[in-house]
């Protein structure tokens, strides 16, 4: 019997790990075309099949950009420290791939006699799903951090830095935000969070507006997506962390950071947009057929298409912030409006949602989630100083404006 | 530096206003944008199966080309005047007696260097009859410097192949004294 698991989760395993590589290459096909389109342009749809005239809209891109990236030298320069060098891109690689074992696709009951419903994710049953995700994506900092100091460039080491000041920052409205979703659903495990908005048929997006625009921005800012991807400007730092790098090595960061996109925009459906779960379409109960569950993974896959083609299209839309701006909106606006949320939120399970029943609850629920969110965005907005900079002004100085601003709030 | 200096003009950027300081009009104004470029029109030509359109062929400083006479045969006199005016030096002609009674020399060999044109239009400029000119093809091409060097006949052939989308001067100027006769 335990064979058998074994044969399962390596079945899965290989499943995802192709199908992530796969999705990552053509993601950054999409990226490319994305981009293009908004520069008014029209990216890449020349590559086809290789000795044909066949081009199918540049589908052959990303295996041209693959065998370009594995047959380019593999350049290690003379003044890096080899050992680490060459670990850093592995580990930043592993733990991007490690995170989708928890990443729940729903279960299926396939119907054959004395087999067990099956549950669509490399590790079914994990009570601890959504500490595990947050766990192994901190991990990401080390290999930023690795990279950089092993690089022995400075521009590599500015980018190292700030990556991981940032990243670190993050971590903690990222957190806010998650836990309350745990504490609405009661759980830290994906499956059962998914399971809790299905039964429901109300998306934790509708009722935490707040913890939502929180987790978002956190998101982005974890993924190092502009308008947070000061890690690698390249205007400023030439490439970030991953200067040094060449060929293979570079391919796997890239990879991984795009990676980090794809988990942030799965947890982002899994934990505000109800997973796979669909209204009038896919059903609520826990473990589906064949034909449902196979709906219930084309509805996830489409809304995790939706929320990238929303980091793609963001990325264009906002330009990159300040490094102390970028720290200030982690600690300054981030982190107090999750504690907000999360407080707000335990007041209600706590006093609020045992004095309504049925329907109501949610409706209540949810307009307290929009009235918080509103007036703490009107909050916020009441207390961004008149000036951020230290520009040279002609009446008083920024300095004065700032403390004026604080002492009048 | 100053501030109450009096050659410094001073610029004071506008105060934000509540919108402002929201940022909601600044997020979506950026999202806007981008959503319209997203499904607006493309700039991109598709060359080679698409052609820029050219506002001006005729005045477009291309490859080169020498003109045939009525007859079919070289236009030129080979008189040197383009070679004299061309400030590369990538023209070489070679003279020799004419074969023809119209004229006392004719080019023997006329060649241009193509990689060394700097497309100036001296030449064009410089030909008292009309012979050499500058057409509207752009994508000039080759695999070797030797096959850039563009010889009589090449240089006949393309004339061959611009001459009906670009008639030369002598032709358009007599089309456009015949128009307004």
């Amino acid at each position: 019997m335990s064979m058998w698991i074994l044969l399962e989760a390596l079945i899965k395993i290989f499943v995802i790990i192709g199908g992530l590589m796969t999705a990552a290459a053509y993601l950054v096909l999409l990226e490319r075309r994305v981009a293009a389109w908004i520069q008014d342009r029209r990216g890449p749809n020349r590559v086809g099949i290789p000795l044909t005239n066949i081009r199918i809209f540049g589908l052959g891109q990303p295996i041209a950009d693959g065998v370009k990236f594995i047959f380019k030298e593999e350049f290690i320069p003379g003044h890096v420290n080899r050992w680490l060098y060459v670990l850093a891109p592995s580990a930043m690689f592993v733990a991007a791939i490690v995170l989708f074992a928890a990443v729940p696709f729903g279960a299926v009951d396939l119907g054959i006699e004395g087999w067990e419903p099956i549950a669509l994710v490399v590790m079914p049953g994990l009570d601890v799903g959504i500490v595990y995700i947050f766990a192994v994506g901190s991990i990401a900092v080390y290999g930023v951090v690795l990279g950089s100091w092993a690089s022995n460039n400075k521009y590599a080491f500015f980018g190292g830095m700030r990556s991981a000041a940032q990243l670190i920052s993050y971590e903690i409205p990222l957190g806010l935000g998650i836990l309350g979703v745990v504490l609405a659903s009661g759980s830290l495990r994906l499956d059962e969070i998914v399971q809790s908005q299905a039964e429901t048929g109300v998306w934790n997006v509708f009722t935490q507006p707040l913890g939502f625009l929180v987790f978002l921005v956190a998101a982005f800012a974890e993924a190092g997506r502009l308008p947070f991807d000061l890690a690698e400007t390249e205007q400023e730092l030439v490439g970030g962390y991953h200067t040094e790098y060449s060929g293979i090595k570079l391919m796997m960061f890239l990879v991984a950071e795009y990676l980090h996109m794809v988990a942030a925009s799965f947890l982002i459906v899994l934990l505000f947009f109800g997973g796979w779960h669909f209204w009038g379409l896919t059903g609520s109960e826990p473990v589906a057929g064949i034909g449902v569950a196979l709906l219930r993974v084309v509805v996830l896959l489409a809304k995790f298409m939706l929320v990238v083609l929303f980091f793609m299209v963001a990325r264009w839309s906002w330009p990159r912030f300040r490094f102390d701006q970028l720290m200030s909106l982690a600690w300054k606006v981030m982190l107090p409006l999750g504690l907000v949320n999360l407080v707000g939120l335990a007041f209600w399970i706590e006093y609020g949602r045992p004095r309504f029943s049925g329907a109501n609850e949610w409706i209540v629920m949810a307009i307290g989630g929009w009235v918080l969110l509103v007036a703490s965005w009107l909050v916020t907005t009441l207390l961004v100083p008149a000036a951020s900079d230290n520009r040279p002004r002609l009446g008083p100085a920024a300095a004065d404006l700032d403390t004026k601003e604080a002492a009048s709030p | 530096m100053n501030s109450d200096d009096k050659n410094i003009k001073w610029v004071e950027e506008p105060a934000l206003g509540l919108a402002g300081k929201s940022y909601i009009p600044l997020i979506v104004g950026g999202i806007t944008t981008t959503l319209k470029h997203l499904v607006g029109p493309k700039m991109t030509v598709q060359t080679p199966e698409e052609r820029h359109a050219m506002a001006d062929p005729l005045g477009y400083r291309g490859v080169h080309r020498l003109n045939r006479d009525e007859q079919g045969s070289v236009k030129c006199v080979a008189c040197f005047l383009c070679s004299t005016a061309c400030p590369a030096h990538c023209i070489d002609i070679v003279a020799a007696e004419s074969p023809w009674p119209d004229r006392e020399k004719y080019p023997q060999s006329f060649t241009i260097d193509e990689l060394r044109c700097i497309f100036c239009g001296m030449c064009e400029e410089a030909c008292p009859v009309d012979a050499i000119e500058l057409t509207s093809l752009y994508d000039l091409s080759g695999k070797s410097r030797e096959e850039m060097i563009f010889d009589k006949q090449k240089l006949l052939s393309v004339y061959d192949q611009t001459k009906d989308a670009e008639p030369m001067r002598s032709v358009r100027e007599r089309d456009r004294t015949e128009k307004t006769n």
